[in-house]
Formats: structure tokens, sequence, C-alpha cells
């Protein structure tokens, strides 16, 4: 229990992930879907760095991949925001299931 | 979160006995505690990893998005420290400022502009809420078992922390083509969001 090993940084992931998987499942704001999303990156982050760090070796990919992935982050945020006001200014609520209509 | 004022002395007192092996560990050398496996480390790292959990359990079971933003930006420090723990500053310093200093911001921005109160909230029906926790549940006990049954070769072969210098120039070097797609990303993206959120003007 007390040696830190990459099983245990796997674990943290896990839980990231699911707790992500939960919130995109139960939420009905599309802001809070995309806070669900958030985690769910975060925890495949994690999980990229342990492995670099335990099994990795001097190559530095998965540090470079999560930064990679951190950037397409901030992307996706950006964008699903955007979107996001777009479907308020026109629908008048962001509730992902009365946005039906596919033509506004 | 703030303590009662009651609580702090305890708090306090925990901490300090939470610290005393940490500091009797630490003066064994230098080399010993940057080491895997030392007490210190082991003491931070369920630390962290506590907050990491609680926070991200605190963002799935708040009704409430604003909530949920700030449970989110703890989620998000939590993580950038475990980066910090696993050696990796320059992503954990990265974290900081893109995430938590960025994309959640940016988030905020998003709640704050698309919703008639803060405070609204959207229910769900509580069928939909337990087959929600039962997947989620299940997925993680599966994924634990598996973890704790896989026997990781190599583990032994921890390598020092890469400086900022090796990632710079793996990432001008062999990444650079991602990493000039990822510029070109940026650029198109910072437009489409602006032509996204612009006003309509009939």
């Amino acid at each position: 229990m007390l040696t830190i090993g990459l099983t245990h940084y796997l674990i943290v992931a896990v839980v990231l992930f699911c707790a992500g998987l939960y919130t995109m499942m139960t939420k009905r704001n599309a802001i809070g879907i995309l806070i669900g999303v958030e985690l769910v990156l975060n925890s495949a982050t994690v999980n990229l760095v342990a492995f670099d760090r335990y099994l990795g070796g001097q190559k530095l990919d998965g540090q470079i991949t999560a930064l990679f992935v951190i950037v397409l982050a901030a992307a996706e945020a950006a964008i699903a925001v955007g979107i996001c006001i777009n479907v308020y200014s026109n629908l008048g609520t962001v509730d992902v299931d009365r946005a039906s209509r596919l033509q506004g | 979160m703030f303590l009662p004022k009651k609580l702090f002395p305890a708090f306090t007192a925990a901490s300090l006995l939470l610290a005393v092996p940490a500091l009797a560990q630490t003066p064994a050398g230098v080399t010993e505690a940057q080491a895997p496996g030392g007490l210190l480390e082991a003491l931070v790292f369920y630390a962290v990893a506590f907050l990491v959990c609680g926070s991200a359990l605190g963002v799935c079971f708040s009704k409430n998005i604003v909530r949920m933003a700030v449970w989110l930006f703890v989620t998000l420090g939590g993580v950038a420290m475990t980066y910090f723990l696993l050696a990796s500053n320059f992503l954990g310093a990265v974290q900081l400022i893109v995430y938590a200093g960025g994309t959640l911001v940016l988030l905020v921005f998003g709640v704050m502009l698309t919703s008639k109160s803060p405070w609204a909230r959207f229910d769900v029906p509580k069928l939909e809420l337990a087959a929600a926790a039962a997947v989620a549940l299940t997925l993680a006990v599966s994924l634990c078992v598996v973890l704790m049954r896989t026997e990781w070769h190599s583990a032994e072969g921890v390598v020092a922390g890469a400086t900022m210098d090796q990632l710079g120039k793996t990432l001008l070097t062999t990444y650079l083509v991602p990493f000039e797609v990822a510029g070109v990303l940026l650029m198109v993206v910072m437009v489409g969001a602006a032509h996204l959120a612009r006003q309509e003007k009939n």
C-alpha cells in the first residue's frame, strides 16, 4: 500500500473517468455535459502521464500526447461553448432534450 | 469550503501529526526521498487522490451547474498536483494555466451566458439516474479489478523526471508536424468560435 505504483494512478483515472461518464449521462444542461467531457479528458491525460512515467522510458511520448490532449480540450471547449450560446439564443434554453429541431 | 473555527486546531494538529513521519523520513537522504516508494510520496499521493476523487464525485452529484464548475476547478487543480507527483512539472503548469485558468473560465462564461438564472435546475427521472449509476459503477469496478490483476513489467525502471529542455526539443523535432497542425487548429477554432457566438442581426 505504501509503495505508490502505476496502478494507484490508474485507479484515480478510473474514478475520474466514471465520474465524467455519470455526469455526461445524467445532466441535461449542455454545459454540464461539457464538464463531464472535461473530466473524461483529464482521466485520459492522467493515464498518459502515468504510463509515460512508469513504462515510457526517456521518449516522452505520453507527456507530449497529454499536451496535445490539453490543447484539443481547450479548442473543443471554445467551440462547444460557442454552440451552446447559439442554441440558447435560438431556443431560449440549453436543455439538450429540447434541442431537437434540425433546422433553426 | 471554510473550516469551522472549532475544527481548526484539530485540523492543524492532525496535519502536524501527518507531517512528522514525513519530516523524519526526509533527512535520510535526498535521493531516497525522490525515489518512488518514499513515505512522503505515499502520504502526498493519498491526499491528492482523495482530493481528485472527492471533487470528481462532487462534480457528478451536484445538481447546480455553478457548484459543478467550482468542483471541477478543484478537480483540475488536483490533477495538476498529480502531474507534479508524476514528475511532469511542465504539464502540471500547463494544466493549471490552460485548464484551470482558460478552459474553466470559458465554461463559467458559458454558464453565465446560457441560463436565465445561474441556479436553474434540470430534473432527470430517477430511473435514468439509477441506470447511469449502475453503468458507471459496473465500469469502475471491472476496470479496477482488471488493473489490480495486471502485472506491469518494467515497473522498476522509473527514470528521473524529464526536463523542460528535453520536452521542448522532442516537441520541435519528432512532433513538429502535429505541433504545427495544432497551431493551425487553434487558429481555425478561434475564428470558428467567434463566428458561432456572434450576435444574429436580422
